[in-house]
This record gives C-alpha cells, structure tokens and sequence, in this order.
C-alpha cells in the first residue's frame, strides 16, 4: 500500500514525487513512456517566467511567481542549468504599448520584482539586435532560462534517491476506489495506494475519467521550433518575446543554457500527441520571429521540433481533489508557465493533501543535493585531475559537446537509468550538438549495449519501438 | 616542444605528417580521437581511391593502410584515442585521452586535419515527425561497413552526394531495397562513375529537382513524401510521390569542423567553411596550417594528400627556416561562376615554381574556359570540356605569371559552348 | 552510336561508343577509357567491394575487394559467397579470403590488416 501513487513524470509528478520525498511517506511514480520527461516537458521553450501574464487571482499567477523564484535555489541545489537572463515582450505598435501598460500592471498585481517599460531604443540598448521596428518594450529582470528535462530529471532522480518509487513503461488501464483508497492497473500490475495524483499531461482528462466523473477536456495545443548552432547562441542575451495574443505567449527568440538559440512556438490544435513539425508552421515561426530579431542566421538551424501543450478548458491549471473521488487529485491543464510554477504547484498539492488526512512528517535524512560531473565546463587543472582519477572522463565520446565516456557511464548509473540513445542525450548531452549524434549514436549505442547486456537491435533511438537497427550484416540470415 | 603536432589521423593528418619528416622535421605528433588511424577512410571499403596519387584503384582501407605503413618508417609519434580540446594562438595544444590523461603540449608548428562532418536533418528543416530510422549516410556507412549491423531495410536516399550514392550500392548488395535517390539540384552532387556505378547498376531512380517534403512514421520511419522542386527550389504542388520506407539516409552536403580554428581566432572563409589559407596552406595564424576537408570539403582523397603534402613541406619550411614567404600577398577572388578558391592568398615570394589552386563552380558548364585575370589583364586562361560543381577543378599558376598579377587575381568561368 | 560516361577514374570523359565499327571509343581521354567503352558494351564487369566476419579482431567486420573486375551480371554470386566466411584476426591487407569467385578467376581479398 502506497501513500501517494503519482501518475505521469513530467515536470509535474517529478516535481510532486520530489515535494512528497521529504515526508516520511510511501510514493511511486507510474511513467507510461520508457523514460520520464517524455512529454510537454521534453519539447517547450524551457523558460521560467517572471509571472507577468497570468491573470492575477488565479493559480497560474501566484504558482508562477512563486515556483520562479523557489528556482533560484532549487536549480544551484539539484545540478540543474539555469540562467537567469531576463525578459523583454516588444511592442511594435500604439496597440502593443497598451498591452504592454497591462501586462506591467498584471505584473505588479502578481507580485514581479523589477519590471519596467523601456523605449524602443532602450530596449535595444539592451539588445542590439532587435528591429529597429520595436517602439516599446516590458523588461522582466526575473524571467530565466532553464533545461526543461534536466528539471525533471533532476526532481525524479532526488525523489528515487529519498526513497520514491519510479516505474517505467507503466502506462495505466484502470483506477477503482477501494476502501482504503485506490487500485491503480496498468502494464506493470496492481498498485494500491491511498491518495492517487493524475499529472498525465495531455492525457490527463483520460486518466481523470477513469476515477472520476468527467470534469474537464484537454485540448491539446502544438507548437513548433528551431533550434540553432551555438554560433547563433549570442543572437539574443535574453527571452524575446512579442506581445501575447489569444493563442498564448507568441514566437520567442531565446539563448538556451546549452549556449544554442531556441525560436518558436507557433500555437495550433492537434492529436494528443501529435510532433510532427510542418512546412506552414515552421515558416510561420521563422518570418514571426524575424519581425523581432530580423537578423537570425536560420541556416544554421540544428534540429526543428515540436511539443504539445496540455491546454485545459478555462484558462488556469487544474490542481485539486476531483469532484465524486476522494482522494484522486488532480494536476491537470499544465500548460504555460507549467515549467516555471512546477515546485510550487507541488507545495500546493502537498499542502492540499496534508488538509485531507496526510501526515506530513519530515525527513532528517532528506537528501536536497544532486551533482554530475560536466567535463566541459571543469577548468583545465580540474579536467586532468578528474582524467587521473577516472580515465573515462579522458575518452570523449560527443565531440560537439565535448561529453566523455565517464559521464554517460555516470547516467547509465544514475539513480533512473537511461534505456534509449534520447534518453542518454538528456541525461549528458551527447547528440545534442551541430552533427546531431551523427558520430556520437554508435558509440552510445556501443556503449549502452556493454552496460545494459543488450544487443544493437534492442537499442532504441527514444519511445518503445524506435529501433535503431536491424539484423547482422553477412550470415545475420535474415535477408535476401 | 615539438616541431609539430598535427590534429587529427585522417588521410590529411597522415599525409601532411609524413612530408613534415620528408622536409626534416624530427619531433612531429599525430594526435587522433579514434582508436586507429585512417580516419574516414577506413569505413569507405569501396574502391576508386588513389588514381591520382598511386596510380592504381584503392579501397578506403587500403589506401589509408598505404600511409599508415609510410608513417610506420619514420620516427612520427602518434596518439591515439586522444581529442584536440583547444588550440591556442601560442601554438599550446590541449588535449585529452583515456591512457595520456589531460595533456599540454606546445608545438613550433600546427597543422589542423580535422576533416569534415555532414549536413544533419536539422540543417535542412525536413518538416513532418520524428522517428528513428533517419541517418545521415555516413552514419550509415559505419554501421554496415565497421560495425556489421544494417540501419535498415527499405531505404530512400536524400541527395546524391558520393556517400549517399556509394550507399545505395552497399545497403543493395547487402539485402536493402532502395527505392529512389532523391536530389534537390538539377544535377548531381555526386562523381558521375558513382552515378553509373551505384545507381545505374541497379536500376535504383534519381530523382533530380526533387526534395523529401515531409517524414512520416511514430516510432520507426515509415513513409517519405518526395515533390518535384521549381526553381526557387520550392516543391510544386501535385508533384508529390509517397515512398514506403523504414529508411532515410541523408547525404546533404559535408561541413569543415572548425571549431579548434574557430577557437584559436583563426580567419574562416564563410565559403569554404574553412580556415582562409596561403599557397601553402598557412592560416591567418602564423605557424598554423590547415589541409584536406578541414580546409575545404573534397571529393577526392588524391588531391587531400596533395593538399596536405604541401602543407606538411611548409611546416617543416616554416620552423627550420624559422619564418614563412614575406613580401606582397594577392587575394584570389572567384568570379562568376566560381564559388570559392583555396587558397584565398597566394604570396608569390612563397611559390617555387607554380601555384596549385582548387575551386568549384556553382552550375554545370559545358565547353569553357577557367579565365584567371588581374585588374583589367588576363594572366592565364584554361580551356575544360566539362565543369560540374560536384567535381573539384584545379589549375596550376606558375611564379612567372603570378608575378604579372597586382594585389588581387579573379578567377571566372565564360562558358563557350551549351552544355 | 552511344554515349557513356567512362567510370574507369573520377574524371568521367564523355565516351561515344560506335557499336557499327568494332566498338571504337572517342571523347576518351586515356587509353584506358577507350577500353572501359569497349568493355562497357560487350561485357561490363565491376570490382566489387564487400565485408566478411571476422573473430578476435578490433572490428567484426573485415573489408574485402575482388583482385580484378568480375562480370556486373555475377555480383549478387559473388556476394552470397562471403556470406559462410569468418575470418580470425590476424588478416593482412591482400590476403586471399575466397578464391576464385564464381569461377571468374577473381578472388576476394582482404584490404585492411586487422
């Protein structure tokens, strides 16, 4: 019997298994993906918002602001990239001054810390390379940049090693109330539990249904990037964005903390989880964000993706005990700023749990510190002192990111073990570059085949049933 | 210190190396990220390789196996499983290996062999999903030719490079079904002997003004959707095929690695890709040379070891003479119908007897003529049946008449018959 | 009258073929163009370049060429016969791997030393 089974590991359950991990309880985690952080958090624009959008009143506006600023030192504590870069949303019209006049208002209702309206040519001061179009401008000192998977992992990982349960490849059939709470079943069996969390993301209305009557639709919305080489990383110091529309928060121009240049999202209704980029939407994210920064070098383009985002109807998250099912929770609608209000959503969640009947008891032992070796960033006199120690770390595996053995062998060790080639990547980086693990995919492959005892065609690039590749060359038999 | 360390164990490195020490330099470093030297080299099994340089027709190995024994003859120190981390302007080499550990090593000289990498997916913004079987053909190469293992079964090819084409003949005989090759130009990227050999042989389609318009399949590749392209290079609606595939290779083109030139503030030609060279391959860094498809991307090994060769001698001539060619320095420009030259520079103090210059051209020509002009005169001029940008050209400018140039030489096509 | 592009280097010389006067070849630009158009239209044969297995070696694979052309018509013959091959390290660049493939006189030899 589980106190708290969580059901999803995006950046939502990583973050509710993780605030649960300090308390003297019995959580798991069922991820339906072979990996966590497979969804919406694997593929958005990997901000943390200052917390100027959001309507004030509602979750989205206190969790935001609060969930940023728990950030600052969550990220330094847990090894997770951060940088805290600041904002600016352009305004290139009279129309566009007036709702940056009420975004800055909604800010300060909302409590951000330093916003400010600028000129068009203070904003450029700041940027030189923005339009010379822009007439005006909102500054948000607080706005960062982080790395949405590494987020996750990083709570995930920090909540296994506290003691939380994580199961992969445990997608969910059925949940049914029983007298001491619920029965979840799925792929990986029965779980009971007492209190049950739906952060599935965009299958959150799905998982919702099974457990309760049907409250809410997700509808899911997707949008489409660039990313570019870091010889465009310096484009922009930082988050770009244009005036929000009904459609959210716009194309942005942003440095990511991997030192590339991120550019996108557009915004429009699909399949649950339909990521297929398209010719339409990704000349519409170039020529949107060419009107900010007209000077973007696109063919040094890297890699184009998309996410979907898990839209909800009305407009804010969908955090609570679901109506008719005691002890089902929701965290639900987790679409923008999702990412920036996780660890205070789940300090919320938890703070609802413990007013139904959880007994919040701290850990002494609680574990708040995670470290990985980054052998690019080690100094000279710190990269041969490591390569003396271990001599893994002398063997570089990614030449575009300067990733060693060393440090994948440390994922393929950590406390939730990569299974695919995409999964080693978000864990160290490798294939993350300009050659896109063109050189690095077969010595990952390599590699994960000697560590894990499998064979190449057990190898997947991502999901279940992205094989790699195919039988043996030469008496392999199988083909003509 | 030594008298030069060369990065990277390729045909260039190796090549470049061996000169060194012909040219008298004794304390010479090869370090190399691979386990064994040859570089690409050792997954291009197939022949075609030393025309030029032997005499005789090659495969990949064998022709790396050739200057691997000639560097076994000389007193050359090589480091293998070792990667290049930095090169400063001082001439310091950084680098980092497994059983050498993180090492600092200073050189009089340095010449940079990197090689090159391919253009990815992602250069080329393929809307539509993003499932695995979606390679770049060198990757593929590897797989089939060093490690065994087929990427695939049904096959598409995007571009008709030389890797591309040479892949679609390997992934046949090995059991594959290739299905079509598809080339966004009106012409081939490739050498047309792969173009008879790889493709023609069997029967597998080009497709020229073609381009892959979307990708399609949740996990494994599933389809490729193909359009005709105008001349913008946009596909024309209606045009569109669907190709069922598990497989996409792609062979869009190859990009000079340098970002240790990069690194080192060294001046890149935003043509070649490559460091901006001299006639004898020196960088805008004194003492620092650049050769083979680090420099400029090549389709032919033989004019990689030439390349290199010349750069190896001025190595060797630069630190024993201590210092390199002084005197007046010409630019070479490429005029119409040239994409770019390498070198860039040519110092005629620093050329012996003739100057070798590489370009490629930018549409296919029939009967012309490769002019070589200087202000209003023309110094030198070239009759060739048949240009291709596919195809490296060279032409060889001897001292005396470089010596009539004036600060900068053009070198243009004027195409004389229709192709 | 036909046009080939002779493949017998990288150049690729734009051959004319006159099948009605034995075969002479024009538009070579060395004499053994002239004779790859000859050969082209009469009998083609190609240098076929593979791998087999190989054991105890830094790879598993070994590449392996035939030592001279052998008809195009017997390529897919040629291949199937490395298929049972499996060599042990150490091989050496030249060393014959299969003999006399398909009866062509060629042989497969290896072309690395592994």
């Amino acid at each position: 019997m589980y106190d708290v089974l969580i059901i999803g590991c995006g950046i939502s359950g990583a973050a509710a298994a993780f605030e649960l991990s300090k308390y003297r309880l019995k959580v798991a985690v069922l991820e339906k993906e072979n990996d966590v952080s497979t969804g919406t958090t694997k593929a958005n624009s990997a901000i943390l918002h200052a917390g100027y959008d959001p309507e004030p009143g509602t979750l989205m506006a206190r969790l935001n602001v609060r969930g940023s600023a728990l950030a600052r030192t969550l990220c330094p504590a847990l090894d997770i990239p951060y940088r805290p870069c600041g904002s600016l949303v352009l305004g290139f019209s009279e129309a566009d001054r007036a709702s940056l006049q009420a975004l800055w208002q909604r800010g300060r209702a909302n409590g951000v810390p330093g916003l400010a309206l600028l000129t068009g040519d203070q904003a450029r001061a700041l940027e030189g390379g923005l339009s010379p179009s822009v007439t005006c401008a909102l500054h948000a000192p607080t706005a960062a940049v982080t790395s949405p998977w590494e987020y996750c992992l990083a709570l995930a990982e920090t909540a296994v090693r506290n003691g939380a349960e994580v199961y992969l490849d445990a997608g969910v059939d059925a949940i049914a109330k029983t007298p001491g709470g619920w029965q979840v079943s799925g792929r990986r069996g029965v779980f009971e539990s007492r209190f049950v969390i739906n952060a599935a993301g965009v299958f959150a209305d799905r998982i919702h249904d099974l457990a309760a009557p049907h409250a809410y639709a997700i509808h899911p919305s997707r949008g489409q990037y660039f990313l570019l080489d870091k010889a465009e990383g310096d484009r922009v110091g930082r988050v770009i964005f244009q005036c929000p529309g009904p459609a959210g928060k716009g194309v942005l121009v942003a440095p990511t903390v991997h030192g590339n240049l991120i550019v996108g999202p557009n915004a429009e209704p699909v399949e649950r989880e339909d990521t297929a980029t398209t010719a339409d939407g990704l000349r519409f994210v170039r020529e949107t964000a060419e009107k900010s920064v007209p000077a973007i070098d696109f063919r040094q383009s890297i890699r184009n993706f998309a996410g979907v985002r898990a839209h909800a109807d009305g407009d804010d998250f969908i955090i609570g005990e679901a109506a008719g099912a005691s002890g089902f929770f929701d965290l639900a609608g987790i679409c923008s700023p999702g990412l920036s209000a996780a660890p205070a959503m789940a300090e919320y969640l938890v703070e609802l749990l413990g007013e139904k009947g959880l007994e919040l008891e701290k850990k002494a032992d609680f574990i708040c510190q995670r470290r990985r070796i980054r052998f690019h960033e080690l100094d000279n006199a710190e990269k041969a002192a490591l390569v003396e120690q271990n001599p893994a770390y002398g063997r570089i595996v990614c030449r575009c990111e300067t990733i060693s053995e060393g440090e994948i062998l440390d994922a393929l060790h950590s406390p939730i073990p990569p299974r695919s080639v995409d999964a080693v990547k978000r864990r160290c980086g490798p294939g993350m570059g300009r050659c896109q693990g063109g050189f690095c995919g077969p010595r990952v492959v390599e590699l994960l085949c000697r560590e894990l005892g499998l064979s190449p065609e057990q190898i997947v690039q991502d999901r279940a049933g992205t094989q790699m590749l195919f039988e043996e060359t030469k008496g392999g038999g199988a083909h003509v | 210190m030594y008298d030069l360390i060369v990065v990277g164990g390729g045909p260039a490195g190796l090549a470049a190396a061996c000169a060194a020490w012909d040219g008298g330099l004794r304390r010479i470093l090869i370090v190399e990220r691979d386990r064994e030297l040859g570089g690409i080299l050792n997954q291009c099994i197939h022949n075609g390789f030393g025309l030029h340089y032997f005499k005789e027709e090659l495969t990949g190995p064998e022709y790396a196996g050739r200057f691997v024994k000639l560097l076994g003859e000389t007193g050359v120190e090589v480091r293998l499983d070792t990667m290049v981390l930095e090169v400063t302007p001082e001439r310091r080499v950084h680098m980092v290996g497994k059983a050498a550990g993180y090492r600092v090593e200073e050189a009089r000289s340095v010449i940079l062999a990197m090689g090159c990498r391919e253009r990815t997916r992602g250069a080329i913004a393929i809307p539509g999903t993003r499932p695995a079987g979606v390679y770049t053909a060198g990757a593929a190469q590897r797989y089939v030719n060093m490690e065994g293992r087929m990427p695939g079964r049904r096959v598409v090819i995007l571009g008709s490079g030389d890797i591309g084409l040479i892949m679609a003949r390997r992934m046949t005989l090995e059991g594959a079904q290739v299905l079509a090759c598809v080339e966004l130009m009106p012409y081939s990227g490739g050498l047309n002997r792969n173009i008879v050999q790889c493709l023609h042989d069997y029967g597998i389609p080009l497709y020229l003004s073609h381009t892959v318009t979307e990708i399609r399949g949740r996990d494994r590749l599933e389809q490729v959707a193909v359009a005709q392209v105008d001349k913008g290079r946009n596909p024309i609606p209606g045009t569109e095929m669907v190709f069922d595939c598990d497989t996409l290779l792609l062979s869009v083109g190859l990009v000079p690695e340098n970002e240790l030139t990069r690194q080192a503030g060294i001046e890149i030609d935003p043509r070649t890709g490559g460091a901006v060279v001299c006639e004898n391959m020196e960088t805008s860094l004194r003492g620092v040379f650049a050769c083979g498809n680090v420099a400029h991307v090549h389709d032919l090994v033989d004019f990689v070891t030439a390349e290199s060769q010349r750069a190896g001698r001025a190595a060797a001539r630069y630190v024993l003479d201590a210092g390199a060619a002084e005197g007046p320095v010409l630019t070479v420009r490429g005029g119409d119908g040239v994409t770019y030259t390498v070198p860039q520079r040519i110092r005629p103090a620093g050329v012996e007897r003739a100057a070798e210059l590489f370009f490629r051209v930018n549409r296919v020509c029939g009967g012309s003529e490769v002019l070589v002009t200087s202000g209003e005169s023309q110094i030198a001029r070239f009759p060739r049946e048949h240009l291709a940008p596919g195809e490296m050209e060279h032409i060889i400018l001897p001292r005396v008449l470089l010596d009539r140039a004036e600060e900068e030489i053009t070198v243009s096509i004027r195409e004389v018959a229709a192709t | 009258m036909r046009e080939l592009i002779c493949i017998v280097c990288p150049k690729g010389c734009r051959l004319r073929v006159d099948e009605a006067h034995g075969c002479a070849v024009t538009g070579n630009g060395c004499p053994r163009g002239a004779e790859y158009g000859k050969i082209e239209l009469t009998n083609p044969t190609r240098v076929v370049t593979s791998t087999v297995r190989i054991s105890r070696a830094a790879h598993p694979r070994c590449p392996v060429k035939t030592d001279r052309p052998i008809p195009r018509g017997l390529i897919f013959a040629a291949m199937a016969a490395l298929e049972a091959v499996n060599l042990t390290a150490p091989v050496r660049t030249g060393q014959v791997v299969v003999r006399d493939v398909c009866g062509t006189g060629a042989n497969f030899v290896a072309t690395r030393d592994l």
